[in-house]
């Protein structure tokens, strides 16, 4: 089947088959990697987008259901060719190691602190509890989640 | 002049002998402390691409007509092939490949674990390859499996030799001794799961072939795929430009790699072979469950006169036997030491290294039984501890290159002094405590390892060297050595690494040796440019190369003078000056080993067995730091991998019939950011003076050795129970209370009666 959405503000289509995941889609036919696929089943949080502003895992909605919505993937956080906050403030924590849950993460820190902009440590641990990460540790993560909100 | 000699290797406490040729000038050492860049907190170099998603990883890569592959694995531990028929997949929609026993042999008709490869499929999508997978029909043969490692141990069922080891004489020491304490200490099976999972893309290509994979060494994939396919070396390209994490199950080809290299042949296609996460959590290596007998004792004054074990490492099918005795042989100068290590071979999933393998597990056990004996002596731990300090390694009393353990204590002891005050903060079923354990492993690195070195008209200068990054920020601590020897700012330098085709060999990061092996040989080559720009100027400013350096983007005289790099380089127009650079051998006749000391505080709720972390402090000794920041992010993350390992972590399998029960992260429960605890990381950055042009050691592994215990460690002091069995589940934490309180009763029962 065909659907039509908005990936990053761009109009786009995607010939799909109707069992096939929005995370599929993304990284096999829209030219997009950024989103991660480490379980395929919402358990890890590396493929988190938004679909209309709403955090989501990537891997649990169907390529189908995205029609005529709108999605925000890592790719497109930065606006204008600059950095998102979120982005240059898990750089300079240290927050990022391989690499492969930090999309994942930094879209979900960038959803937390468009909701609140002054979250607690409960707060940070609540909204990325769905995020894993086997490499940092989450201290320095945490770092760039302040650092993230002082500089927004 | 190239010197020909005899050194010793080691990666993940395994020691070979080598061969190396040495060809280089010793370089000035740099002072100890924080450097111009050397020692700083530096951000990552590449971590924009990979906060932007940009970093191309083995998972994202995309070939045209690139297929896609599943396995087929066996459901039994051990089991036959009577027949196997491949057909109802060949006709199978979108195939266009498929393999069995008979094609490959990494594939087999006899399973030894649930999980071990049996056919494959290549499909258009791996949607395909899977449906494909599932119509193959095979008739089994299900046999008794082997699932017990006591009973691998009665049946003399090994991978490899049984391990015995004495010095003195255990006997005798325990003769001596005033208190003696024994106990049995168990530990799970933990898995990697790395965030990538396991796997490989192959494409053959101008009579060879190239291999995208995710690994921790890209020489060692090219040097098994070329035995494997009978190629030269040099026809086998392996590629991993950004990896995500390893820690150990990414050394070795596996499985999927030869998998997706036949595949690719027989349909001159590129092939993808990607595990699962289902996969990975049975079929891509695992930390091995061990079972520790063991024994301490000691004289009143805290003196220990024996430590003894019996080890056994429940290997699975196939794998080594790391050294877990080896904490008890080295960590105290006790004389008389006897262990015996027994390699169970089962039929269950075969082991791969993970994060200091074996020392880990029998750190937990040691640690754990020396605060028994504390308790009994009497003794404060730290004191314990310290009272029984080696000075040189007691295997064979060789001294160490450097060891700052007391230092590591001395600087634990504000931390430890907090005892009272952490108790204090019990209230009703929580009580609080604390405790501490000491680490031991090696992290030396090794030769061989080698880097080149650009420099161009502009004065900026590109590493070039073959090896991989594989999370830790290995890019940006190669940049940094070489800035700092180069004396250019950090931005000035590039490094190409990743590809075998470009650059020359670069060791394993594995057993902590990327900084300690590349580092020296990155060194190396920026100081052969830079005499080489020192020559340049001389000439250039008539002046002698002594009076010359390279600061700051300039070169400087000791009389003032100052010219910016591009002076000199700039002469060069599309010329380049070229460095090259090799790792030096380890000392002779020393020992390279790092060490630290981690206190936690925890507390626990004695009605519901629930353990809470409250904080770890870790402090470890592991030579020169290179980047404070990204030191700081591999402790925390060992401390972390740690406590997943201490508290939740657990492959579950089937003990009737050896299927592996947990194969989703939901189900196998790794720590998440709600887990994470107050840490307090302090390195002791002292430079090895013996140990290379830098004097660092690798860091990757120190931190999570001694987690395990100092946690347990801390339960002893809250609780009064003690923990033998890793992960310290509610029931574990319950059943060690009840034994506690058993215990405490029958000894009021006794003085009553006195």
């Amino acid at each position: 089947m065909r659907i039509e959405l908005s990936v990053n503000g761009e109009p786009c289509e995607a010939d799909v088959w109707e069992g096939e995941s929005l995370l599929y889609a993304l990284r096999e036919r829209l030219g997009l990697p950024g989103s991660k696929n480490a379980c395929e089943q919402g358990e890890c949080g590396s493929c988190s987008v938004l679909l209309d502003g709403k955090l989501v895992c990537a891997c649990l909605v169907l390529a189908a259901q995205a029609e005529g919505h709108e999605i925000v993937t890592v790719e497109g956080l930065a606006e204008d060719g600059r950095l998102h906050k979120v982005q240059e403030a898990f750089v300079a924590a240290g927050a990022v190691q391989c690499g492969f849950c930090t999309p994942g993460l930094v879209v979900a820190t960038a959803d937390l602190l468009a909701r609140n902009v002054y979250p607690s440590d409960d707060d940070i641990r609540e909204a990325l509890s769905g995020n894993l990460c086997r490499c940092t540790g989450y201290a320095k993560i945490f770092d760039a989640v302040r650092m993230a909100a002082a500089s927004l | 002049m190239a010197r020909l000699i005899r050194t010793e290797k080691e990666v993940e406490g395994r020691y070979e002998e080598v061969w190396i040729v040495v060809d280089e000038d010793a370089l000035d050492r740099w002072p100890a402390g924080p450097l111009t860049t050397v020692g700083q907190r530096v951000p990552r170099v590449d971590g924009l691409a990979r906060a932007r998603g940009q970093a191309l990883f083995t998972a994202d890569l995309q070939l045209p007509g690139m297929l896609h592959t599943a396995v087929l694995r066996s459901p039994y531990a051990r089991a036959r092939v009577i027949s196997i028929d491949l057909e109802p997949a060949r006709s199978a929609f979108g195939v266009r490949a498929v393999i069995g026993p008979a094609d490959l042999d990494q594939l087999t008709d006899e399973p030894g674990y649930v999980g071990h490869a049996v056919a494959a499929v290549a499909a258009d999508t791996f949607g395909q390859a899977q449906a494909a997978a599932e119509r193959i029909v095979v008739e089994w043969d299900v046999l008794e499996p082997l699932l017990d490692a006591d009973e691998a141990v009665r049946q003399e069922s090994f991978v490899s030799d049984v391990a015995n080891y004495e010095r003195g004489d255990f006997e005798r020491g325990l003769g001596g001794a005033d208190v003696v304490v024994e106990a049995e200490y168990r530990t799970q099976v933990v898995v990697h799961n790395s965030l990538e999972t396991h796997q490989a893309v192959c494409h053959w290509e101008d009579d060879g072939i190239t291999i995208y994979i995710s690994t921790q060494y890209i020489w060692g994939i090219r040097a098994s795929m070329a035995d494997h396919l009978g190629l030269p070396p040099d026809k086998v390209r392996v590629i991993c430009h950004a990896m995500g994490g390893g820690f150990g199950a990414k050394n070795s080809p596996g499985d999927y790699t030869p998998i997706a290299a036949e595949l690719a042949k027989r349909t001159a296609r590129p092939v993808r072979c990607a595990l699962t996460r289902r996969e990975e959590n049975v079929a891509a290596g695992n930390r091995n469950a061990t079972i520790q007998r063991l024994t301490a004792a000691a004289t009143t004054d805290g003196t220990l006169v024996a430590l003894g074990g019996d080890f056994v490492n429940a290997v699975g099918y196939s794998g080594w036997s790391a050294t877990t005795e080896g904490p008890m042989k080295m960590l105290y100068a006790c004389d008389n030491v006897r262990t015996t290590q027994y390699p169970a071979k089962l039929n269950l999933p075969p082991m791969a290294a993970f994060r200091a393998p074996g020392f880990v597990e029998g750190t937990f056990g040691l640690e754990c039984l020396l605060d028994e004996l504390a308790v009994k002596l009497g003794i404060d731990p730290l004191e314990l501890r310290r009272m029984n300090y080696a000075d040189s390694d007691r295997t064979d009393d060789r001294p160490f290159s450097s060891k700052n353990l007391a230092e590591c204590y001395r600087r634990a002891e504000p931390h430890w002094a907090k005892r009272d005050e952490v108790r204090a903060r019990s209230r009703g079923p929580w009580k609080h405590g604390i405790g501490l354990a000491s680490q031991i492993w090696y992290g030396g690195g090794g030769p061989p390892s080698y880097a080149w070195i650009r420099v161009g008209s502009d004065g900026r200068a590109q590493v070039v060297t073959a090896m991989q990054d594989i999370g830790t920020g290995t890019r940006t601590a190669m940049a940094q050595i070489a800035a700092e020897e180069l004396g250019i700012p950090l931005d000035h330098v590039q490094v190409s690494l990743g590809d075998s085709a470009r650059g020359p060999f670069a060791s394993i990061s594995a057993g902590s040796s990327t900084v300690p092996s590349m580092g020296p040989a990155v060194r190396s080559a920026a100081a052969d440019a830079k005499r080489q720009i020192i020559e340049i100027a001389a000439q250039r400013f008539h002046l002698e190369e002594r009076v010359l350096d390279l600061r700051d983007g300039q070169i400087v005289s000791t009389d003032g003078g100052s010219w910016p790099l591009t002076e000199v380089t700039g002469l060069l127009e599309s010329g380049q000056i070229l460095g090259q650079g090799a790792r030096g051998p380890n000392p002779a006749g020393m020992q390279v080993l790092t060490f630290g000391v981690q206190v936690a505080e925890v507390a626990v709720d004695v009605e519901t067995g629930e353990v809470r972390v409250d904080k770890i402090v870790a402090i470890h000794d592991v030579g020169r730091v290179i980047n404070a920041l990204g030191a700081e992010s591999q402790v925390e993350g060992g401390i972390i991998q740690g406590i997943g390992h201490t508290l939740s972590e657990e492959r579950i399998d089937d003990p009737a019939t050896g299927s592996i029960l947990s194969r989703t992260l939901d189900a196998y429960r790794m720590p998440t950011i709600a887990d994470v605890p107050e840490i307090v990381s302090e390195l002791v950055d002292i430079p090895d003076e013996h140990l290379t042009n830098l004097g660092s050691k690798g860091l990757g592994e120190p931190p999570i050795i001694p987690v395990a215990a100092a946690i347990a460690n801390a339960i002893r002091d809250a609780t009064g129970a003690e923990i033998r069995s890793l992960p310290i589940t509610r029931e574990e934490m319950l059943r060690a209370l009840r034994e506690a309180e058993a215990r405490e009763k029958e000894r009021r029962g006794a003085a009553a009666a006195v």
